[in-house]
């Protein structure tokens, strides 16, 4: 067994009175004290994430875009100007997820982001898929990132960067730009406006300890988890992974079939699952009474059949528990979930849960 | 670490015991038991008036991260809960010893108080 690796924040986290667990192979915080408080501040005020757990890959050479249009199922032809940013999975031939992503337009080709514990198979998946192209890959090792999030998180990062204030005030969402050698970006995991930050991994500590000292609280990833879930956000592993088509996943909005010529990995195998009718599909859960919905839980659709949940939690800004569950395509308003040996009634209902610090479902 | 009174007895399934002036034993959860559970978010009490086995299933604690049954550390009738603790579950996080206390129990053999782990065999069992 390998020692989980650290980040450049590690010390940072230990300092700020962080619990840290092994996740994905690092050492990461679970929280600070208590999630719940994380979790509010971040719909109230601001906090941050340390994301340099994820692998940050630059992608350049004379194919990068030719490259990112095979390999991904969202169509990177779409990104119309240097620093926008676009969702997409990445697919195996028999049309199911091998990870998902966050690509960025830039100066030289493209920026990816992707998952911590992914790393490795995608990048022999990337390696695997690059014969014939002239493209090469740059694996941002060098670099931390830090999101921060939260209604006034853009207000006190500016106030730490005030002389690039205007910069960052200027970007729209779904939009980063450089700074040197920072990247900012208006992205985000938690339904909250705010920042994903990537900074040269020795400034780091330095920039944490600033945004400390401007009011903005450590987050760790149990918070992270539930406002991700109340923003209807799928997490890879749970939600969907090589098992699960992004059809089943909620990610449909993902595939960009347009131009019906580019022939992305895993293209032909959606196309039939679309043909044969694709069974299952992706609902939010909610239970208005007692108890909390967990992943594994087997959903019970009278007279339709039965689903899975993926991810479930107590949702601490709605105080009711809520989930992302697999169910049949033919799941109306309506559902069961087999709760500890209790068949319970939930709601059905249209994701997100939560976005901007309010409710958002009917 | 973890606070572990020394005037209390414990059970290796993380509750703990207060023998009351009265007779009766109020039955809680340990620091230790809502450290490793992280933030509570609902809990279960049993019925006043049902009588339990030692070991038997007396209600739930659910936090953000899992769900936990609660036993009762000695057979008895319940005689009380905490309807308090009930509305507000995150007593038992931050007052795991008195006021998020779960429910008082009229042991069935008051004896039974003597086998069970006092505070130093409590830590032990928990490597504190």
């Amino acid at each position: 067994m390998t020692a989980p690796k650290r980040t450049p924040l590690f010390d940072a986290h230990v300092a700020a009175g962080a619990k840290m667990v092994d996740f994905a192979g690092w050492e990461m915080p679970i929280h600070y004290g208590s999630q719940l408080k994380e979790h509010e501040i971040v719909r109230s005020d601001a906090g941050m994430f340390d994301v340099s757990h994820m692998t940050v890959i630059d992608i350049s050479g004379s194919d990068a875009k030719a490259w990112l249009q095979q390999l991904i199922a969202n169509d990177v032809a779409k990104l119309p100007f240097e620093g926008k940013a676009l969702y997409s999975g990445m697919l195996t031939e028999d049309g199911t997820v091998v990870d998902d992503l966050i690509v960025y337009l830039t100066s030289y080709g493209y920026r990816m982001v992707v998952n911590a514990g992914t790393t490795d198979k995608d990048l022999a998946w990337m390696d695997s898929h690059k014969a014939g192209f002239d493209v090469s890959l740059n694996v941002r090792r060098d670099l931390a990132m830090l999101a921060v999030q939260g209604p006034n998180a853009i207000a006190k990062v500016c106030a730490v960067k005030p002389q690039l204030a205007d910069a960052i005030q200027s970007l729209k969402v779904f939009q980063g730009l450089p700074a040197g050698d920072w990247f900012f970006a208006r992205t985000g995991y938690t339904g909250e406006d705010g920042l994903e930050i990537m900074i040269p991994a020795g400034e780091a500590s330095n920039f944490f300890n600033e945004l400390v000292a401007a009011g903005v609280a450590p987050i760790g990833l149990g918070a992270r988890d539930t406002l991700r879930l109340e923003a209807g956000m799928n997490l890879y592993g749970h939600d969907m992974d090589e098992t699960v088509s992004p059809l089943q996943a909620g990610m449909g909005w993902t595939i960009a079939w347009e131009p019906a010529s580019r022939d992305f990995i895993g293209r032909k195998a959606l196309e039939a699952q679309k043909a044969a009718g694709v069974p299952m599909k992706q609902v939010g859960l909610v239970l208005e009474g007692r108890g909390v919905l967990r992943e594994g839980q087997k959903v019970v659709v009278e007279g339709v059949g039965e689903g899975i949940i993926t991810s479930g939690t107590f949702s601490p800004t709605l105080k009711h528990s809520i989930a992302i569950a697999r169910v049949p395509a033919a799941t109306g308003a309506d559902a069961q979930v087999d709760l500890r040996g209790t068949l319970t009634a939930v709601r059905v209902v249209k994701m997100p849960f939560v976005r901007n610090g309010k409710k958002v479902f009917e | 670490m973890s606070n572990i009174p020394a005037e209390l007895k414990y059970v290796a399934s993380h509750e703990w015991l207060r023998l009351e002036a009265d007779g009766s034993v109020t039955v809680g959860i340990t620091e230790h038991a809502q450290e490793l559970l992280g933030d509570i978010v609902f809990v279960e009490l049993p019925k006043v008036g049902a009588n339990l086995a030692a070991e038997e299933q007396a209600g739930v604690v659910e936090s953000v991260k899992a769900a936990s049954d609660v036993y009762a550390p000695i057979a008895g009738e319940v005689l009380e809960v905490n309807a308090e603790l009930e509305a507000a579950p995150e007593l038992a996080n931050s007052e795991p010893y008195a006021a998020g206390w779960f429910f008082k129990i009229k042991p069935a053999n008051a004896a039974d108080l003597d086998s069970l782990l006092d505070a130093a065999g409590y830590a032990k069992e928990i490597g504190a």
